[in-house]
């Protein structure tokens, strides 16, 4: 093996040098096929559809638990909500209390994207979504509000089939 | 010309400042149009697309944007420094690659000056740039910064004896020291130096790229061990004149070699009466295809180990130079 790989003395360094010409040469006339980036805002890449971007919330879903916000590690969540007296389902029926949520922002400028959030809801009302476009100027402005956060939620790929 | 303006170039101190201001004026945009060679060059090497908006077409204006972005930074200097030292210590550097580009014939009589000692000029300035890296490690009070100047220190003088022992096969054939001498000499030869002085011009090539502390010899600024070596303190304009310095000076030891080894401004088969308009292109054409070169190595090969980089230096590039003016010298006694 090692008499296959010493030819003569630089042969090794005559390889790594045709390695990059070669390369160049082929990402400057046939750039279509050859390069590996894109020219960004001009042109888009597609995620692929499990990315994990950012994390996309379901309102109506959302029960007001707190367990996300309690078990970030980065406290990235912040959570307020109060509770709504509905009128009875059958009359006399008892009144029903319902947790509406007021407030539900994830701080993306500490997030740091590990998905215990998505992981301990226990109503399914945190999704992980391939939209990777939310930057802002300024640091403040990555406190993203509920409704960004329910906007991103059609971009969620269906869950794939359960294995039986 | 009218003979007005010839009159007063022909003053000195008017003269003087002409030539002072057009080698001001050259080196940032030869270091831009080297800087921005090497982003696009090694973009491509790396199926990269390189800079692409800055100035429209091509990303042209990165490197401007780059200067500007500089210029608007924090000039930090560290509470613990040598203050006036760590001021000095780029314009060191800068002085040492300005002051090449007064030997470098770019046609025939188109030199700042041609001294009758024209490359031993030239060697001896370029090591005022090490003092500059030197002094720019010491004073930064950083031990990353300490070891990258000492590092620098100790690869420039095992460099630059290859270097000027390289260079001493061109001498002996020219029997001049004078860059525009070399030259002449090498059209009354009739071929560049390049073909019998083969060794000498790998081994100047090497030594140069190692002087220049680029890939793979920059041992001085090695990112993954010394953060940024020397220049670790070094933040705005201060950083922009060693950044400059570095392209500047690729071009300036390119010159030179192209000067000593491959006929400088001459191109066998013109006049001349051609030579004197067409040289300064010939020149950079040449200039080109050895900073090309350059590029090509520093994205190609990884860094060396500082015993390795010390090894080849004294155990085998000295030693060839040597070898390389005996039989030399040899030949030109002989025949």
């Amino acid at each position: 093996m090692a008499d296959e790989r010493r030819t003569f003395p630089g042969g090794g360094m005559l390889k790594g040098l045709w390695v990059t010409l070669d390369t160049m040469f082929k990402t400057i006339f046939v750039p279509g096929k050859h390069l590996r980036t894109v020219n960004y805002p001009k042109v888009k890449e597609t995620p692929v559809p499990r990315a994990r971007g950012v994390i996309a919330l379901d309102q109506e879903a959302c029960t007001v638990c707190m367990l996300c916000a309690r078990q970030c590690p980065d406290w990235c969540i912040y959570i307020e909500g109060h509770k709504e007296e509905q009128p009875p389902e059958k009359p006399g029926g008892r009144i029903k209390v319902r947790a509406t949520l007021d407030r539900f922002d994830i701080d993306y400028a500490l997030c740091m994207y590990c998905g215990i959030c998505v992981e301990v809801c226990p109503f399914d009302a945190l999704f992980w979504s391939p939209e990777y476009e939310y930057s802002e100027e300024k640091m403040g402005g990555m406190l993203h509000d509920m409704d960004r956060l329910q906007g991103w939620l059609k971009t969620v790929p269906d869950a794939p089939e359960l294995e039986s | 010309m009218p003979d007005v303006i010839l009159d007063l170039f022909s003053n000195f101190w008017v003269s003087l400042v002409g030539k002072v201001l057009l080698v001001a004026l050259m080196i940032p945009l030869i270091g831009m149009v080297i800087g921005f060679a090497e982003m696009k060059l090694s973009a491509k090497m790396q199926n990269r697309v390189g800079p692409y908006f800055a100035g429209g077409r091509w990303g042209w204006a990165q490197l401007i944007a780059d200067g500007v972005k500089f210029f608007q930074k924090e000039d930090l200097i560290p509470t613990d420094a040598d203050r006036p030292v760590f001021k000095t210590a780029p314009i060191w550097v800068l002085v040492g690659t300005v002051a090449l580009f007064v030997v470098i014939p770019f046609g025939p009589g188109l030199i700042f000056r041609d001294l009758d000692v024209g490359i031993f000029y030239a060697l001896a300035i370029s090591s005022l740039t090490t003092i500059g890296v030197l002094v720019a490690g010491w004073s930064s009070a950083n031990k990353y910064s300490l070891m990258g100047g000492l590092r620098a220190a100790g690869q420039m003088i095992a460099y630059e004896l290859p270097l000027i022992l390289a260079v001493v096969g061109s001498v002996i054939l020219a029997g001049t020291m004078s860059m525009n001498g070399i030259v002449e000499a090498q059209i009354a030869a009739g071929y560049p130096y390049v073909i019998v002085q083969f060794v000498g011009f790998t081994i100047f090539m090497i030594a140069a790229l190692a002087e220049l502390t680029r890939i793979p010899f920059d041992m001085p600024i090695a990112e993954s061990e010394l953060v940024m070596g020397y220049l670790t303190e070094y933040s705005g304009f201060r950083f922009l004149f060693f950044f400059l310095a570095e392209f500047a000076n690729m071009f300036s030891m390119s010159a030179i070699a192209a000067t000593l080894f491959l006929g400088g401004y001459w191109l066998p088969g013109l006049a001349e009466s051609q030579l004197a308009y067409l040289g300064p292109i010939i020149l950079m054409a040449k200039v080109f295809v050895l900073v090309f070169i350059m590029i090509w190595f520093r994205w190609t090969f990884p860094r060396f180990r500082q015993d390795q980089l010390q090894s080849l230096a004294w155990k085998w590039l000295i030693p060839l130079a040597l070898l390389n003016i005996l039989v030399t010298a040899t030949f030109k006694v002989l025949f």
